[in-house]
C-alpha cells in the first residue's frame, strides 16, 4: 500500500537508512586536541557530529569533509 | 428562488464565491478570462475573503493552486484552450498528488492554426490526467457542477481534482436565467474542506511530492484508478443530496427522448441544446429518436451510456475532437468499451457552427454503419 | 554567533559523500527552525532527501516539478496568510537549473507579486542530477557534458547568468550572495531575510564534488577558494543598498581555484588569464 499522493508522514524517516556502509575511511576525533570550535559540526553534510562531538558512524558517509576543516588537525581519517 | 440572468461564466463565478475557496491563482485567457475578472471584482468588494493569486502564467496557476491544495486549503482556478495545455504537466501532478483542486474549463480550439472559439480539444486531451470532467450545458449546470465538484473532489475515497467544462463563448458569452442557490443551503451541501493527506503543519511535519521508485510508483496510480471509478458512488451520492437540497437533479448522463428510438445521437456540452430540438421535430414527424447527453466524462459512465443506448439500431456520435487517424474520442472509447456499432462525427472544430441541417443529416447518416468516421460542415469545396 | 543546535535536515538521505547542497540546506534550516514550510524544485535535492517511503524533512515539505517551485511556494504562502498563519516562515530551494534556467519565469512572477518567501538558489554551476549538463549558471570555461572540450572547444563559451542582479531589477527587498564555506555570513542572511516582510533571494554557491571534478573533503575549500580569489563575491543588497559583506584580505590568483577542478583542468594558460581578468574587472567594479 502507497500512501495516499505517495505523501510521506514520519519526519527524517531517511534515518531507517544507515548511510554508513558507504564510508572508506572513518573519521576519528580526538576530544584532547579539540579546541571545539565547532567547524566539523556545520560542515558535515550529513549533520551526524553531535554537540559533544561524537560522530554518528551509522550515517557518517567518511567525505572526509570534518578531518579537513579542523583547525587543529584533531580529526584524522583511517581506513575502514 | 430568484433567477438572475447571466453568462455561465459569471454562473462559475457565482459557485466558487459559495464555495468560498481561500486560495483563487488565475490568468486571463480568452474565453475564460471574464471568470476570472469576476472573481477580482469579489475579492475586492469584500464579497469573498480569498487570497487571489494574479500568476504570470497558467502553469504558475495550475502550480500555485496545487500548493495551496498541499497547504490544505479549497482553492479554485480556470483556464482555456492554450493556458490549460500549458498546465499540461502539473494537471497530471495534481491528480497524483491526490489534490481536490476544481477548475473550469471555457472550452477553446487548440492552436495551430491559432483560433479563439469553441471546440472541446484542450479538455479532452487532457483525459488521461485522473481528474474528472463534467461537460454542461448551460449556465445553471455550470454552477451546480462546481458545486458538486467540489463535494466530490474533496470527498475522502475521492480526492481527485474536477475540470467543469464549458463551451467558449457559446456559454461563456451568452447569458441564460440562472437559479443562484443560498449560502446556507450550500453549507449544508458542501461541508469545509479538511484534509488529512496533504497539509504543511509546522504542528505535524509531511512531505508532498516524492521521488518513488518502481516498487511504489504503480501502485500510486492504481490507487488513482481505484479511487476514479470509485468515484461514481460518491458522484451519484452527491447528486441525489444535491435534488434532496436544491431541486435539481443531475446524473452520468441525461437521456432526452431515448428510452424507445431507434436512432440515438451522443454528445456532450452546450451543443445538446441544439440536437433537442432536432430530436423534438424528428419526433414530430413521427421518428423514433433521441438524444444521450454525456454529462461525467471522467470517470466514464460505461454503464450508463451502454444501458441508454444499447436498445437503438442507429447510433451517432459526435466529436468536437479528433483523435488524428482514429476519429472521435468520445465515439472511440464507446465503441470500445461496449457492444455497440456507432458512427463518429466530428463537428463544430475551432467554433465551426453546428446548424440544426447538420444533425438531421448526421441523423440520417448514422442509419448506415460506416466504418471511417465523417466530418461534418465542412466547406463544401474541401470535400 | 549563536549557532542553533537542531537539525531539519535527517541523516540517511542519498546526498554523495561531501556533498555541498545538503550543508547550505542545514544550515539554512538551522537559523529558520521548525515553523517553516520548505519547497523544493526538481533536482539533486528533491530526489536525494525524499526516497519514499522515507524523507529527510522534519518540516513540513512539497515539491511539484522543476519549474514551478517559486509558484508552488506563491500558493503555499497564500493559503498560510489564509489561515492567518503569517508567522510560518516559507522557503524554496531550487538549483541553479531551477532557478536560473526553467524556473525563472515562475520566480520572476513570484518575487514581482511581493509574496512573503523566501528564495535560496543552491547553486553547483550545472545540472548536477542528470549528470553535469551545462546551466545558465554553468561560468565561463567550464567543461560539462554538454559544453565539453575539445578540439574546437574549451567548454562553456559565456559567462554566468547574473541571477542576484536579475532578482535586484525586480526591486525586492533583499538579495544576497553566500557561500556554504562561510557559514556565519550566509546564517546571517538567512535570518535577515526571515525577518523582513516580502520576497528575499539568497543565491548560495554550493560546490560540487561530482560535477566540479575534486575529491570530497574538499568541499569547503572549493567554496572557499572562490570567494578568496574573488570568483564568488560575497554581498547582500538590503533595500536597494548593495555592500559587500565580506572581503579577502589578500585575493589569491584565480588558477588556484580553477587549476583544483576538473572541469577547468583543459584550460589554457591564456584561458585562464582572460578569466583572471575578467575577475579582476569585476572585483575592481565592487571594490573586492
Ligand atoms: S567524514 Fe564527512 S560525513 Fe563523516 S562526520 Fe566527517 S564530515 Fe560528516
Ligand atoms: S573542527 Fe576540530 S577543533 Fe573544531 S570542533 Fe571539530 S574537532 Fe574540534
Amino acid at each position: 500500500m502507497v500512501s495516499i499522493g505517495a505523501a510521506v508522514k514520519e519526519p527524517g524517516s531517511t534515518r531507517k537508512n544507515k548511510t554508513g556502509s558507504w564510508r572508506t575511511f572513518k573519521p576519528i576525533l580526538d576530544k584532547e586536541t579539540c579546541i571545539k570550535c565547532e567547524n566539523c559540526i556545520m560542515f558535515c553534510p550529513e549533520g551526524c557530529i553531535n554537540k559533544d562531538y561524537d560522530i554518528d558512524y551509522d550515517y557518517c558517509k567518511g567525505c572526509g569533509i570534518c578531518a579537513e576543516e579542523c583547525p587543529v588537525k584533531a580529526i584524522k581519517m583511517e581506513r575502514e | 428562488m430568484v433567477l438572475k440572468v447571466m453568462s455561465a461564466n459569471q454562473a462559475i463565478a457565482e459557485a466558487v464565491k459559495l464555495a468560498n475557496p481561500n486560495v483563487i491563482p488565475v490568468y486571463p485567457i480568452t474565453p475564460q478570462t471574464t471568470i476570472s475578472e469576476y472573481l477580482a471584482k469579489f475579492v475586492a468588494d469584500g464579497d469573498i475573503s480569498a487570497e487571489y493569486i494574479r500568476v504570470e502564467s497558467e502553469h504558475s496557476a495550475i502550480s500555485a493552486a496545487l500548493g495551496a491544495s498541499g497547504t490544505g486549503v479549497r482553492v479554485f482556478t480556470a483556464t482555456s484552450s492554450q493556458g490549460l495545455a500549458l498546465m499540461h504537466e502539473i494537471i497530471f501532478a495534481a491528480a497524483g498528488l491526490r489534490a481536490p483542486i476544481v477548475m473550469a474549463d471555457a472550452n477553446r480550439a487548440l492552436s495551430a492554426p491559432l483560433s479563439i472559439w469553441n471546440d472541446q480539444q484542450d479538455s479532452i486531451s487532457e483525459r488521461d490526467s485522473g481528474w474528472m470532467q463534467v461537460y454542461a450545458e448551460n449556465g445553471q449546470e455550470a454552477l451546480d457542477s462546481i458545486l458538486i465538484a467540489y463535494r466530490v473532489s474533496e470527498d475522502h475515497s475521492v480526492l481527485l481534482p474536477s475540470m467543469v467544462c464549458i463551451d467558449g463563448f457559446i456559454l461563456t458569452h451568452t447569458v441564460d436565467p440562472v437559479d443562484v442557490p443560498g449560502k446556507g443551503d450550500v453549507d449544508k451541501f458542501l461541508p469545509p474542506y479538511k484534509p488529512d493527506h496533504a497539509y504543511l503543519d509546522p504542528k505535524r511535519p509531511m512531505s508532498i511530492g516524492t521521488f518513488t521508485d518502481p516498487n511504489y510508483y504503480m501502485e500510486a496510480r492504481h490507487d488513482m484508478e481505484l479511487a476514479l471509478v470509485g468515484a461514481k458512488d460518491v458522484i451519484a451520492k452527491a447528486n441525489a443530496e444535491f435534488a434532496e437540497i436544491f431541486g435539481r437533479t443531475y446524473d452520468f448522463i441525461e437521456k432526452y427522448r431515448s428510452d424507445d428510438a431507434d436512432t440515438i445521437i451522443v454528445a456532450m456540452g452546450s451543443i445538446c441544446s441544439t440536437i433537442k430540438d432536432v430530436v423534438d421535430e424528428h419526433r414530430d414527424n413521427g421518428e423514433k429518436v433521441g438524444l444521450v447527453r454525456v454529462r461525467v466524462f471522467r470517470p466514464f459512465p460505461t454503464k450508463e451510456i451502454y444501458e441508454a443506448i444499447k436498445g437503438a439500431s442507429n447510433i451517432g456520435v459526435l466529436d468536437k475532437n479528433i483523435s488524428f487517424s482514429v476519429g472521435g474520442v468520445l465515439h472511440n472509447e464507446i465503441n470500445a468499451k461496449m457492444d455497440v456499432k456507432a458512427n463518429g462525427f466530428i463537428v463544430g472544430l475551432g467554433g465551426r457552427d453546428i446548424k440544426p441541417t447538420h444533425i438531421s443529416e448526421i441523423i440520417e447518416k448514422t442509419k448506415n454503419t460506416t466504418k471511417t468516421t465523417q466530418w461534418i460542415g465542412l466547406n463544401k469545396e474541401e470535400l | 554567533m549563536e549557532i542553533p543546535e537542531k537539525e531539519f535536515l535527517a541523516p540517511g538521505h542519498r546526498a554523495c559523500a561531501g556533498c555541498g547542497a545538503t550543508i547550505g540546506v542545514r544550515l539554512a534550516l538551522k537559523m529558520l527552525g521548525e515553523n517553516t514550510v520548505a519547497i523544493s524544485a526538481t533536482g539533486c535535492l528533491e530526489v536525494i532527501t525524499t526516497p519514499y517511503p522515507e524523507t529527510s524533512w522534519e518540516i513540513p515539505w512539497m515539491h511539484v516539478a522543476f519549474e514551478n517551485a517559486a509558484a508552488v511556494a506563491s500558493g503555499v504562502e497564500s493559503a498560510l496568510k489564509s489561515q492567518g498563519k503569517t508567522d510560518t516562515t516559507v522557503v524554496v530551494f531550487g538549483g541553479d537549473g531551477g532557478t536560473a534556467d526553467i524556473g525563472l519565469q515562475a520566480l520572476s512572477g513570484a518575487m514581482e507579486r511581493g509574496h512573503n518567501l523566501i528564495y535560496i538558489c543552491y547553486d553547483n554551476e550545472a545540472y548536477m542530477n542528470t549528470g553535469i549538463q551545462r546551466s545558465g549558471s554553468t561560468p565561463y570555461g567550464a567543461s560539462t557534458t554538454t559544453s565539453p572540450h575539445g578540439k574546437e572547444s574549451f567548454g562553456e563559451d559565456r559567462p554566468k547568468k547574473n541571477m542576484p542582479m536579475i532578482m535586484a531589477a525586480h526591486g525586492i527587498p533583499y538579495i544576497a550572495t553566500a557561500s556554504i564555506s562561510y557559514p556565519e555570513d550566509f546564517m546571517k542572511k538567512v535570518k535577515k531575510a526571515s525577518e523582513i516582510e516580502g520576497p528575499a533571494y539568497i543565491h548560495l554557491q554550493q560546490p560540487c564534488t561530482t560535477g566540479w571534478g575534486y575529491s570530497p573533503e574538499k568541499t569547503i575549500e572549493l567554496g572557499r577558494l572562490a570567494v578568496e580569489t574573488g570568483s564568488w563575491i560575497l554581498y547582500e543588497i538590503e533595500e536597494g543598498e548593495f555592500k559587500v559583506t565580506y572581503r579577502p584580505l589578500q585575493r589569491r590568483a584565480v588558477k588556484e581555484y580553477l587549476n583544483a577542478q576538473k572541469r577547468f583542468k583543459h584550460l589554457t594558460e591564456l584561458e585562464k588569464d582572460r578569466i583572471q581578468s575578467h575577475v579582476d574587472a569585476v572585483c575592481i567594479e565592487l571594490k573586492v
